[in-house]
């Protein structure tokens, strides 16, 4: 049923302040307003005014600005232009029973507690709390027997389960311009095609300076560069997160770009949220989870054996750790369909306090690499922890739940093989013959959002778009454009295997030039 | 057979297939050393015996070969630190700016080698100045041994009782070079990434002493130590802590064999740019740029600057927590030994570029030529200082100039080596 807009608008509006009631923004502004009262130019007569004014002139209007802005990105708006009744599918509409991806997982999980004769969670001997404590900074020299400890999940296996997704309420013949799609992805969820995208990604036009592509050591930098910087400074200077979500859209440059995008984000590392953290800390000091051993064989794996993120494999443990028992997480779950299981200290079963919850990607590998990249920008514990989970919670958690969103998964891949199928069809149609549908190889790089795979730089370009354009679209335009790149090789491969080893190293590839020629300079 | 006679013969006692797989790719001749040949890549050993006087060897016009005869003015650290400090004092006897103190008297521009003495010849000296610092750490290295042997830490005059000089445990020690040590103020504020430190190394190909001509390999990288750094004085001992030197990380229970414990340098400037700004990265490499050429000015005038010769260099640089790079030493042979895949391809395109300079068009050389290669072969090198340029330029603008010093003389871009790129040109 299409939904008014405006009940929907004040819906929204009645979210948003519910959210915002009772957070420390909140009583910090209550405080701001009383103490004002002081105040000489603030009068009785004109007492709502004068506040006002008040908050406006000392900076706090713009907070709030801020963090209304945030509430609004990270809630799944359910007011789109144009209303297709299959995008108010729930879970639930998925093949099998409702939640049951997440149901597998925790039903995994509990088998390897049973075979290995773990619990799923159990409080630490205080030696052994010591101990954690004191190599707190240093985890990445222990080395505890992981080897019976196997990943609950590969991304293949994810990819598996959304190949076989249907939807029974529908009959793909309903959707005229999905009867001939011959990729993957067989749920017809509603994606943009190239003039859509050229509309949305207009910034990245032909015309438009570009952070990734004009400055690069042959452009002057009085061309663009020296002006792009100093926008950038009055951006943050202005402390607006409205513009510097806007202003990134055309890249960040390197030394402006942490503060950017904890400005986009709203994270400003206050004492509460040093405190959260270090309870985290204490949290991970004394309990033990079966997922710590997870996740430190996926760390080791990972993180160790990448040329750029070795150097960090210490911040991981401590960022990774500590997310896992962070129940405050649950909250956005309620907007989007997935739920991820929660369990409990043994022997504390319903007790909130000692919950934890498992995220719904419990192959940590991916979560890995979207915080290593991170690592390059803050080294402040905390601060990273925050950037980290204010990521997670705007996108990254889309790329490991099956959902209907245009930047889930589901909806990424579908865009993926459009594109390719509808602009490079003898491409598709060759890689499908030879037994290499392209899904299966762009699949794992859109799933870790391309990290591992770029060069450092390139990634924290095509994030800084990420988070310019709140969403993930652009992680499907990138795969395609990678293969319109390599479509003369990938012409003459005939196995899935030769496809691969083309398309293996993805280290040297400027990620921008590809968007532009794929987006603007392509002949559709 | 005329086309075999043009052909360049080549001969090598390092056996290494990044140099090996290069001359084989130019299509040139492996000859033996008693042969007639063009191009020798020889260890320091065999250069110290092909320029002994004792041996008289006198090579042709046509032979070329990978040393300076006495590399080890620069390469030796004992001699290395000697030439710096004859060259700052030279350059405080005729004023120059280059040499101008701070209040505390340390050289504002030259002052890049760590405090250093030789042992047991300047005991006494190291003594005054230990004392000055008692609660400081020191690093003892032998002159003349490389990939981190022999090296260890002290924080206490007992630790080298043995080279002082009127110590009663030992007679007299000669002054055989193998013995020889050099003791340096210990950084021990270096700068950390992921509380790991790691040191730079840069290579540096040199064609000419005399006009300095130089060149800087724009794919250096750091080496990370695999433990996490503590200055404690506990962890003295632990040299994995310590020492970034792959031959001693490579033995380390950590050390791990994909990625070698490597960054390259363009990965450091980002993470620099990203955390820090780009004010104080670009000062940075501008400095660690003008501490080489400064090291190679040193060495110059007591260089044997023959025609036959070119050399690459290794130099390690430690930066230090206020963003500071100072020289530790330099490598006549810089180890070919690669440890991982990235690291053979890195080595293997480091020699390529190198011949390409060092013998023009792959042909047999002539070294009467001006050595000055067009920019098209440089490859991933970058021109780091052309001394007759910069004398040509009519100022001798170079010499006065300094880190920070306005990028007019720079050149127009920081994101290139910070001295002026410099176009040479046949």
């Amino acid at each position: 049923a299409m939904l008014d807009p405006d009940r929907g608008l004040s819906l929204t509006i009645a979210r948003v302040v519910q959210r915002l009631q009772g957070s420390s923004l909140h009583s910090q502004l209550e405080r701001q307003a009383r103490v004002s009262l002081h105040k000489p130019e603030i009068k009785l007569e004109s007492l709502k005014e004068d506040i006002k004014d008040f908050l406006k002139t000392s900076g706090w209007e713009k907070k709030l600005q801020n963090a209304v802005y945030s509430e609004l990105n990270v809630a799944q708006s359910p007011i789109q232009p144009v209303l297709e009744h299959f995008q108010v599918w729930s879970i639930h509409n998925f093949s099998g029973q409702p939640g049951s991806w997440e149901k597998r997982i925790l039903k995994s999980l509990n088998s390897m507690c049973t075979e290995l004769n773990i619990p799923l969670a159990q409080k630490r001997p205080v030696n052994e709390q010591k101990e954690l404590l004191n190599k707190w900074n240093e985890m990445g020299t222990d080395e505890p027997d992981l080897s019976l400890f196997r990943p609950v999940y590969a991304p293949k296996d994810f990819l598996e389960v959304l190949m076989n997704l249907r939807n029974p309420n529908y009959e793909n013949g309903e959707q005229p311009s999905f009867r001939n799609h011959l990729g993957l992805i067989q749920v017809p969820l509603k994606v943009k095609d190239i003039p859509e995208l050229k509309e949305d990604f207009s910034e990245l036009g032909l015309n438009i300076g570009q952070l990734g592509i004009d400055d690069s050591a042959q452009v002057p930098p009085e061309f663009f560069e020296n002006e792009h910087v100093c926008v950038g400074q009055k951006v943050l200077a202005e402390q607006d997160s409205a513009a510097a979500q806007q202003y990134v859209r055309q890249g960040c440059p390197t030394a402006l770009r942490a503060d950017l995008w904890a400005l986009i984000l709203n994270i400003s590392n206050q004492p509460e949220d040093i405190l959260y953290y270090e309870q985290l800390k204490s949290n991970v000091i004394q309990h033990n989870l079966l997922v710590d051993s997870l996740i430190y064989k996926d760390v080791k794996l990972t993180a160790s054996n990448d040329d750029y993120y070795f150097v960090f494999e210490d911040y991981l443990y401590q960022v990774l750790l500590c997310f896992s028992r962070d129940t405050s997480v649950l909250e956005h779950f309620t907007y989007s369909s997935a739920t991820p299981p929660k369990s409990y200290i043994q022997g504390k079963l319903g007790m909130e306090e000692y919950a934890v919850f498992y995220p719904p990607n419990v192959n940590y590998n991916s979560f890995i690499l979207s915080v290593a990249p991170l690592c390059f920008l803050y080294h402040e514990p905390s601060k990273l922890y925050q950037i980290f989970r204010e990521m997670y919670v705007r996108f990254f958690f889309r790329l490991h739940s099956i959902s209907s969103h245009p930047s889930g998964i589901v909806s990424l891949c579908l865009l993926f093989e459009t594109l390719l199928q509808t602009h490079l069809p003898q491409l598709f149609y060759h890689l499908r013959e030879i037994g290499a549908q392209p899904l299966r190889i762009s699949f794992k790089w859109m799933v870790r959002a391309f990290s591992g795979y770029l060069a450092t730089d390139q990634l924290l370009l095509l994030w800084d778009r990420i988070l310019g354009y709140n969403s993930l679209e652009i992680l499907a335009v990138l795969a395609a454009a990678v293969f319109a790149f390599r479509a003369v090789n990938l012409m003459e491969v005939t196995s899935l295997a030769a496809a691969e080893a083309v398309l293996a190293d993805l280290s040297t590839l400027k990620v921008m030039p590809l968007l532009q020629i794929f987006l603007f300079a392509t002949v559709t | 057979f005329r086309i075999m006679a043009g052909k360049v013969k080549w001969v090598t006692d390092i056996e290494k297939s990044v140099l090996i797989n290069n001359f084989e790719k130019r299509g040139w001749i492996q000859v033996a050393e008693n042969e007639d040949w063009n191009f020798y890549w020889m260890s320091v050993q065999t250069i110290r015996n092909v320029f002994s006087v004792e041996t008289g060897y006198r090579l042709s016009d046509d032979q070329i070969v990978n040393h300076f005869p006495n590399h080890y003015e620069l390469t030796r650290k004992d001699l290395m630190v000697k030439n710096i400090k004859r060259y700052r004092k030279e350059l405080e006897k005729e004023g120059s700016p280059l040499a101008e103190k701070d209040e505390n008297g340390k050289y504002i521009y030259l002052d890049f080698v760590p405090v250093t003495f030789m042992l047991p010849a300047d005991y006494n000296l190291f003594v005054e100045e230990f004392r000055k610092n008692p609660s400081s750490t020191w690093i003892m290295k032998p002159c003349g041994k490389a990939q981190g042997k022999g090296i260890f830490l002290i924080n206490k005059l007992s630790q080298i009782k043995k080279w002082s000089r009127d110590s009663k445990t030992s007679s007299f020690v000669t002054q055989s070079s193998k013995e020889a040590y050099v003791i340096s103020l210990y950084i021990n504020n270096p700068l950390l990434i992921g509380g790991k430190k790691f040191d730079l190394r840069l290579y540096v190909l040199v064609s000419t002493y005399r006009p300095l001509r130089c060149y800087m390999y724009k794919l250096g990288f750091c080496r990370f130590c695999t433990v996490k750094y503590t200055p404690s004085t506990s962890e003295l001992d632990n040299m994995f802590v310590h020492l970034t030197n792959v031959a001693i990380q490579k033995h380390g229970d950590d050390y791990n064999h994909i990625h070698g414990g490597k960054w390259t340098v363009s990965n450091l400037r980002l993470y620099l740019e990203s955390t820090r700004g780009k004010e104080v990265t670009n000062k940075l490499f501008d400095e660690i740029h003008w501490i080489i050429v400064q090291s190679l000015k040193a060495v110059a005038p007591v260089m044997n600057n023959d025609k036959h010769c070119f050399e690459c260099y290794g130099y390690d640089i430690i930066i230090d927590d206020k963003l500071k790079p100072w020289l530790i030493e330099v490598n006549a042979s810089p180890s070919l030994t690669s440890s991982t895949a990235n690291d053979r391809i890195l080595k293997y395109n480091l020699i390529n570029d190198t011949l390409n300079i060092a013998v023009p068009n792959g042909e047999i050389p002539d070294c009467k030529w001006n050595k000055s290669p067009p920019k098209e072969v440089l490859g991933n090198y970058e021109v780091l200082y052309d001394e007759e340029m910069a004398q040509s330029d009519g100022t001798d603008r170079d010499l006065r100039g300094r880190p920070g010093q306005s990028p007019g003389v720079k050149g127009s871009r920081a994101r290139d080596s910070g001295k002026p790129v410099l176009t040479t040109w046949k």
